[in-house]
């Protein structure tokens, strides 16, 4: 490990009886990134988190945090978390929740700071138990900051959050990033990748299928989704070379191709009068739909 | 280890220094929420608080005092019974309930992810069941100052406190051994299959026939019973009634062995499986 990495995992493998979580699998977190590790259900996601937080140990290979191994306390001194399967005490107050955590910490965040950055401060001396389902999140998000993190740990951090919580959470973390902070964030919202991360990882059966930019990982995927209006039958369309998929709604065809110019140049001569073309790049959603269909079969 | 890794193993290591002050104020905070906690769950500190003292007055001072006319070596007995059966609830059903449930949650995981210090969690809850222990004794001896019954002296009151506060540590450790391996739902019930016999078979409430009488030596509430009786210069209740079996020899020495020896064996194992599953 170098000054280049907060937190490592090197050829990493893990097996639960008889399913291999993660097999020779590699993960690096570099100084003020925000990672998104996406993956399908099972993929191997909260067991890579869980060996770099030193919570299970791994049969082969290498965990560190900071260059220490992840169960010391010096590396877990440097890290804040949140984890998806985590309540905290429901009698105690949410500023109580707080100053609980922060008092593990060396230099901690004020705690009125915390509570003004996670949208908190009316709800400072309400019991977790009595928070909504946003609310608890919410406050696990403030304990999960307020030892002055360098490298946070969210798992699926905006599940269950109304739009303005999701806003609130998405302005602490970009504010987070822009103070220096690493984040490593798993999730199944997409578009909170798309809109947050600087690098996204995507892991499917225990291996690391792609590790890129948001950008770089459009570009992985050469499909290009067209839509348009058109009197054409879906399944004269989908005959076509290069077309993966047709489908209408409310009387457009949604095209997905290979080949967009070719695509295109047949829809003129087939239908002239069809209208409404557009033209996009596939998105994270339809590049992560493509890696890890890749694997699976 | 390679070379590499030492600048950043030693500049972390330097920003990530506590000082023993930050430290112990941690575990300090630990412990004030902790009994904060157990303070605000009525389902745990009403009927822990209330049983003791009701149950002390209703059989130990009028049942137990109108049955033996004023008996003042019954009224010791009765008096340090059930300050033993008090303080066997707070620690075993305090640990058992509280750590299935953090387990259940997740948040003994969360704990472990972050930079609490070593024990803190489990400290809190000893120094809580304590405190439990401590509030039980304080509500039982002003009533018996109260009531005048039974006639002890101040350091035998302090005595028979410090330990039953110090004989609650064996329960905890049960207590902790049953949360880290049962449900939370199914955590209370287990703790009451060990808690329903440790107090029968401890000879709380009544004598044990001679038969019997072995297998008073399977519970720590016997032991600690024992010791406190002793304080008072009392017999147990098989003393009192004359059944003089294999336990009427069990010596102080023996008493306190076996109560640290419980509380290692059932603290070892569950802070192994704490560390080992979570």
């Amino acid at each position: 490990m170098t000054h280049s990495c907060l937190a490592e995992l090197v050829g990493v493998r893990k097996r639960f009886g008889n399913v291999v979580a993660l097999d020779g699998f590699d993960l690096q977190v570099r100084p003020g990134e925000l990672l998104a590790v996406l993956g399908p259900n099972g993929a191997g996601k909260s067991t890579a988190i869980s060996l770099l937080l030193g919570l299970r140990q791994p049969d082969a290979g290498t965990a560190r945090l900071f260059g220490l191994p992840p169960g010391q306390v010096e590396a877990r001194r440097r890290i804040g978390v949140m984890m998806q399967e985590a309540a905290l005490a429901a009698e105690l107050r949410v500023r109580e929740h707080i100053e609980l955590v922060a008092s593990y910490y060396p230099e901690p965040l004020a705690t009125d700071e915390v509570l003004a950055r996670t949208n908190l401060t009316s709800l400072a001396n309400r019991p977790y138990g009595k928070l909504s389902g946003g609310q608890k999140r919410l406050a696990q998000f403030a304990v999960a900051l307020c030892g002055r993190p360098s490298l946070l740990f969210l798992d699926e951090p905006t599940v269950g959050l109304d739009v303005q919580a999701r806003a609130t959470m998405w302005a602490a973390l970009r504010q987070l990033v822009g103070d220096g902070c690493s984040i490593v964030l798993t999730t199944h919202y997409l578009e909170e990748a798309e809109a947050l991360a600087d690098r996204v990882v995507v892991i499917a059966r225990g291996k690391m299928v792609a590790s890129a930019t948001v950008g770089e990982m459009r570009a992985i995927v050469s499909r290009k989704r067209v839509s348009c209006s058109t009197s054409l039958a879906p399944e004269l369309v989908a005959a076509w070379p290069g077309v993966q998929s047709v489908n209408r709604d409310r009387g457009r065809l949604e095209i997905t191709t290979s080949d967009s110019d070719t695509l295109v140049k047949r829809l003129v001569n087939a239908d002239s009068g069809f209208e409404g073309l557009e033209v996009r790049s596939a998105g994270l959603a339809e590049a992560f739909t493509e890696l890890t269909q890749e694997v699976a079969s | 280890m390679s070379a590499t890794t030492l600048p950043m193993q030693n500049s972390i290591a330097a920003v990530s220094q506590m000082s023993s002050a930050r430290v112990w104020r941690a575990y300090a905070t630990e412990v004030k929420y902790e009994c904060l906690r157990a303070l605000r769950a009525p389902a745990f500190s009403i009927p822990f608080l209330s049983l003791p003292i009701a149950l002390y007055i209703l059989f130990g001072v009028l049942l137990a005092g109108s049955m033996s006319h004023g008996d003042a070596t019954v009224a010791r007995i009765m008096f340090v019974n059930w300050s033993v059966f008090g303080v066997m609830g707070p620690g075993m059903f305090g640990f058992g309930m509280f750590v299935a449930s953090e387990r259940e949650q997740g948040l003994l995981t969360l704990k472990r992810a972050l930079p609490m210090p070593e024990g803190a969690s489990l400290l809190a809850k000893m120094v809580m069941a304590m405190l439990f222990a401590a509030l039980v004794m304080m509500t039982l001896i002003i009533a018996a100052l109260v009531i005048g019954h039974p006639r002890l002296t101040l350091p035998q009151y302090a005595g028979i406190a410090l330990l039953d506060i110090v004989g609650s540590l064996p329960f905890c450790a049960i207590g902790l051994f049953i949360g880290t391996r049962a449900s939370a739902k199914a955590a209370p019930a287990f703790a009451n299959l060990a808690y329903l016999p440790f107090m029968h078979l401890g000879g709380l409430f009544y004598p044990l026939p001679k038969s019997v009488q072995p297998l008073e030596f399977i519970s720590p509430a016997f032991y600690l019973d024992k010791l406190c009786l002793r304080l008072v210069g009392a017999p147990n209740m098989d003393g009192l009634a004359g059944v003089i079996g294999p336990s009427a020899h069990a010596g102080p020495v023996l008493c306190l062995a076996v109560l640290a020896g419980v509380t290692v064996l059932f603290a070892t194992l569950a802070v192994r499986r704490l560390a080992r599953v979570g």
